[in-house]
């Protein structure tokens, strides 16, 4: 399977914190690669190196070959590269539909004057997006219901979907999502993993996402990447990296298991 | 009550004005434009255009700063770009008014653009500030440059003319403001139904997620400042027409304060909110030095005590609105709607 998205020995530092050390992974297209780790382990500081929101002090990351290195955001975005934020970050002067519809922005034309008449071209336009977002994304996310109401009014299972409709809107070729299911509630999970798994079964998009809850990461990954303090510690099947002692010892502090119970039977005598 | 508004296509669900009583309305409120000049004396004629000028620049601050998120103190300066450059046209070349009027908002427009470049790198009261030194550097270049703005004496100029007509009285003046400041207004209303308007509140509400949606900064920001000094600079140019005198005093700062207040108190972000606050800013002082007249009958001492007291009512004013309606006069609107959407239930 060949890679869409490569990320090639990058370092990043801020001041004399080492964010990101020699960091590389690959993500195959058309799979849900997920990237896990402890916080602080530098994974939203890859999402926005690959969003080029940060410049990497080393290293390079390709995109379909090309490597993105001096490219804009912006143009990035033109590319296909889609993200959300961990935080969401919706606009919140707008209602959903407008949300949804500035995801769209890359891929129209109209300019000043033909936005002042709203006449021909520009409006042509403007339906088509209309349509397209309706049908398509609307639908598809099942918020049809909240499409009028300004996003700072709903749930915030409700605005990560919608900030996802965002995304979608850009017609991308890589989704990266961060912390797709942070703070939701059982149901809505579900709901959430069942779209990724649309998009990338339907859509054909890539995924690239960074999330905590080990239950949908082993279940809906194809691939996974395993970040520790900048470093990237493990990557390969779910099943691999589940069994990997690095990565329990990342995560639960030892792989040892029995010397874990001694430390905690220490503990408990000394309470 | 609002029932019967089920949409059929998205065409019709997009519209500015999406069901039969907002057509009517606004049907109405053309009309009651159109019959105002002949119902109204002198005063009330010359304050019709007052406000008409003041909605149009309103609406470009409104842009700007509203839906943009950039504070600007530059507007006066920029009326004062497009007023200029009408005089000296109207003064050297006899172009008519439609003409003249182009260009005094995109020469405004191309000022705008080079006053906007900071606004990558600054925002909010710098932002300000960096307007402001533009605002006094216009000044001075109005004041000195005495070879095309006359310096401080100004310039006086013809009444505006197209295809032989002459617009010399308000009356007439107001058969041109009134008409541009609806399309005016019309077409912001659109810029805000089509990507670049969605673009301007995304660079207001997250600059940094619009960034990574696509959205180039630098490109929109400069949009919003040359389209919103395009709208002063054609309110300049009326405002040009319509005192026939243009002196560096016309565009005094405190005439870029008055635009700020009156998108503020207004309502940012809302059209609306530019055109009433535009009309409040306008007519309370006017309705204040009624009120004196009114009282001078009962106690002949009223303007004595009055008419100082004036500014400060005013100022008091807007504050009580800033503290009572702190989303503008739009909002009191936004609520009778709502309660008409309704009524008779729950009310």
């Amino acid at each position: 399977m060949s890679s869409i998205l490569e990320i090639n020995n990058i370092s990043l530092s801020f001041g004399g914190l080492k964010a990101l050390q020699d960091v590389s992974f690959r993500v195959p297209e058309n799979t849900v690669t997920t990237l896990i780790g402890p916080n602080g382990a530098g994974k939203t500081s890859l999402f926005n190196c690959i969003s080029g929101f940060y410049k990497p002090q080393q290293g390079t990351i390709s995109y379909q070959g090309k490597v993105l290195t001096g490219v804009k955001p912006p143009a990035r975005a033109a590319l296909g590269l889609a993200r959300t934020f961990q935080n969401i970050a919706l606009f919140r002067g707008m209602t959903v539909l407008d949300n949804i519809k500035l995801g769209a922005h890359v891929h129209m034309k109209s300019g000043l004057l033909g936005s002042l008449a709203y006449f021909g071209a520009a409006r042509r336009e403007e339906m088509a997006v209309r349509h397209d977002v309706e049908r398509h994304i609307i639908d598809f996310l099942e918020i049809d219901h909240i499409r009028r109401q300004p996003v700072a009014s709903l749930s915030y299972g409700l605005q990560k979907r919608v900030e996802l409709a965002r995304a979608l809107a850009m017609r991308p070729k890589v989704l990266m999502l961060d912390e797709p299911v942070a703070g939701m509630n059982r149901e809505e999970k579900e709901d959430m993993a069942r779209f990724i798994l649309d998009i990338r079964e339907e859509w054909g998009i890539t995924v690239l996402m960074v999330e905590h809850d080990m239950g949908m990461v082993m279940d809906i990954s194809d691939h996974i990447a395993v970040l520790n303090f900048g470093q990237v510690i493990a990557e390969g099947l779910p099943a691999e990296v589940q069994k990997n002692p690095e990565v329990i010892e990342a995560y639960l502090g030892t792989s040892d298991m029995d010397s874990l119970r001694k430390k905690l039977n220490s503990e408990r005598e000394v309470a | 009550m609002r029932i019967g508004d089920a949409k059929q296509n998205y065409e019709a669900d997009e519209a500015i004005l999406s069901s039969s009583t907002q057509k009517i309305w606004f049907a109405l409120f053309l009309l009651a434009l159109l019959i105002f000049p002949f119902m109204a004396d002198s005063y009330l004629m010359y304050l019709g255009c007052l406000v008409g000028i003041a909605v149009i620049s309103t609406t470009g601050l409104n842009i700007l700063t509203g839906f943009t998120g950039l504070i600007s103190l530059g507007q006066a300066g920029f009326m004062g770009v497009g007023g200029y450059t009408v005089a000296w046209l109207s003064m050297n070349t006899g172009l008519p008014f439609p003409v003249t009027l182009l260009l005094a908002g995109l020469l405004a427009a191309a000022v705008g653009i080079l006053v906007g470049l900071p606004s990558l790198r600054v925002k909010g009261l710098y932002l300000a500030i960096a307007t402001l030194a533009a605002s006094v550097f216009l000044h001075f270049i109005f004041a000195e440059w005495e070879s095309v703005t006359g310096g401080m004496g100004g310039l006086s100029l013809e009444p505006a003319h197209l295809f032989g007509l002459t617009f010399q009285t308000d009356f007439a003046m107001y058969f041109i403001i009134v008409p541009l400041a609806v399309l005016m207004v019309l077409a912001a209303k659109n810029v805000f139904r089509t990507r670049i308007g969605r673009a301007f509140i995304a660079i207001r509400d997250r600059d940094i997620s619009a960034e990574i949606l696509g959205i180039n900064l630098l490109h929109y920001k400069l949009m919003s400042f040359a389209l919103s000094s395009f709208y002063a600079g054609v309110a300049g140019g009326l405002f040009a027409y319509f005192f026939r005198v243009v002196t560096p005093e016309s565009f005094p700062l405190s005439m870029s304060i008055f635009y700020l207040a009156a998108v503020i108190v207004g309502g940012m972000g809302n059209l609306l909110g530019g055109i009433l606050g535009a009309a409040f800013m306008t007519l309370i002082p006017e309705v204040l030095q009624l009120l004196t007249a009114a009282l001078t009958p009962f106690y002949p001492n009223a303007p004595i005590f009055m008419s100082p007291m004036l500014e400060i009512i005013f100022g008091a004013l807007i504050v009580g609105f800033l503290i009572f309606e702190p989303h503008g006069l739009a909002e009191i609107w936004h609520r009778i709607r709502r309660f008409f959407s309704l009524w008779p239930f729950r009310n």
